[in-house]
């Protein structure tokens, strides 16, 4: 299992490769929509990705539950535990 | 009177070019697109075709990554296109609100369809991406294509099979004279070089299988044509109100002077082998641009190179040109890029307006023995059009009977 600055890192690689925003920007307490201007589209492809990458499941219903960085890395984290 | 229609930008990525000046500039050489397919799926499925004509710009070259994600690859090649005819036109400032987009396909998001069962299958449900329903529906060029200009007269997508590129012109014409835009985006684009479809059209034996030498495999009009090449790529076009370019200064191009379209109601696939759609096609555009035979110096011809499609183009020209067409000089530019579906309307209308506009007919490369019941005057060597007035038409047909015509005029 992944410590909470590799989830970051990996994370921040996935919003990277869907959106083109830096990895740099993608940090623990900016949300997904307010700061990152990432639609519910954009957001689904993400969790998929993370999935795969952190081998863990996020149910669609916990997905609205993500709303920054931080609560994605604090689920995965969790998921993987 | 109808409002007079123009044209004022190009745009194009072919297998003969990326954008309009260099596929311009190999139309009047004569060059081939075709080339051997080194993927390994052509080994994998022992497709029985082994080349196509790719476009000779990818479409990554021109777009960023995260861009191009959201966009089926003839989705990517149409915005490519439609920005380079925007551009082209010069337009600065305009009522978005009287700005449309006419965008056609044949076969629309094929790659991304397919990709997502292949996904499904492989890997669940869960894999399948969110982005796969906007981007394998047939509307998603022009959606696309309309979100890029802020385009919101509406956007249609006409489909028509290998005639969808010409319908969209004579879609766009409709909108501009019937007062419900201003300026229209019009054009098409493919991207269907998948071993489905190429497996498709092979079982229908509607492909070349020249596997040993694909640069001379599409060759209309040449009695050893044995089926088109596969194409891929996007043609645009902007369509402007007469009084809206004159308005802003613009450069024009040339008039978008008479469109049709009708439907031959005979076979789903073959053509009428009389081409009375054709026909009625040809004299149905030249009635709606109050053209005169003698008019007629060139056509683009829709000649995809199959044994079936090419006779009956010319009977058609004969009964709508009477004798006056052995006068008129005919290019089939499918020889070069090979045949690009629903974009081949679109791109052989860019190659037709600059014919008038620059007085040249485009080169048909491959013709060595010219089939004997297909006595045309085609265009094979460096071809000048006369001066004075002048009227060049553009055929596009497709599966299903679709006979679509435009006829440009210089101005």
């Amino acid at each position: 299992m992944a410590s909470n600055e590799e989830i970051l890192a990996g994370l921040a690689e996935i919003v990277n490769e869907e959106t083109g925003l830096a990895t740099e920007s993608v940090e623990l307490d900016k949300s997904f929509t307010e700061d990152l201007d990432i639609d519910s589209i954009s957001m689904m492809t993400i969790v998929v990705n993370a999935e795969e990458k952190f081998g863990v499941r996020i149910p669609d219903e916990e997905v609205k539950n993500l709303k920054t960085v931080g609560d994605a890395v604090i689920f995965i984290a969790n998921a993987q535990a | 009177m109808a409002r007079k229609v123009v044209i004022t930008g190009l745009g194009a990525t072919t297998p003969i070019g990326g954008d309009v000046p260099t596929m311009w500039k190999n139309a009047l050489i004569g060059v081939s697109g075709a080339h051997t397919l080194e993927d390994e799926w052509v080994a994998k499925y022992e497709l029985p075709v082994h080349f196509a004509a790719r476009c000779s710009t990818p479409a990554l070259d021109v777009l960023s990554r995260v861009e191009a994600k959201r966009m089926d690859p003839s989705t990517q090649f149409g915005v490519i296109a439609a920005r380079e005819a925007w551009a082209d036109s010069g337009i600065t400032e305009i009522d978005h609100d009287r700005l449309a987009v006419a965008f056609a396909t044949g076969i629309g998001g094929v790659w991304t369809l397919l990709d997502a069962w292949d996904t499904l299958k492989e890997k669940g449900p869960r894999r399948v991406l969110p982005m796969t329903v906007p981007m394998l529906m047939p509307n998603g060029v022009a959606a696309a294509v309309s979100l890029d200009l802020g385009a919101r007269a509406g956007a249609h997508t006409p489909v028509s099979a290998c005639a969808s590129g010409t319908e969209a012109l004579h879609l766009g014409l409709d909108l501009i004279r019937s007062g419900r835009a201003d300026v229209v985006m019009c054009g098409g684009a493919e991207a269907a070089i998948h071993p489905m479809p190429l497996a498709a059209f092979s079982s229908m034996q509607a492909l070349s299988r020249r596997n040993d030498d694909p640069e001379h495999a599409s060759r209309p009009y040449d009695i050893d044509r044995d089926g088109f090449v596969m194409g891929e790529g996007a043609g645009a076009l902007v369509l402007e109100a007469e009084e809206h370019a004159l308005a802003r200064g613009a450069r024009i191009y040339a008039e978008l002077a008479g469109t049709s379209v009708t439907a031959d109601a005979y076979h789903i696939t073959a053509p009428d082998p009389q081409g009375l759609g054709a026909t009625r096609a040809l004299k149905a555009a030249m009635f709606d641009g109050r053209i005169q035979a003698e008019d007629v110096v060139h056509v683009n011809a829709h000649a995809t190179s199959t044994p079936v499609g090419d006779k009956p183009e010319y009977t058609a020209l004969r009964a709508a040109l009477g004798a006056h067409v052995d006068n008129v000089a005919v290019s089939a530019t499918k020889s070069q890029m090979g045949h690009l579906l629903g974009a081949s309307g679109a791109v052989e209308a860019v190659l037709t307006v600059l014919a008038v506009y620059e007085r040249k007919a485009p080169l048909t490369i491959n013709l060595e023995n010219q089939d004997p019941e297909i006595p045309l005057d085609v265009v094979t060597t460096a071809r000048d059009l006369p001066a004075g007035d002048i009227v060049a038409l553009s055929n596009s047909f497709g599966f299903g009977g679709h006979n679509a015509v435009i006829a440009v005029r210089n101005v």
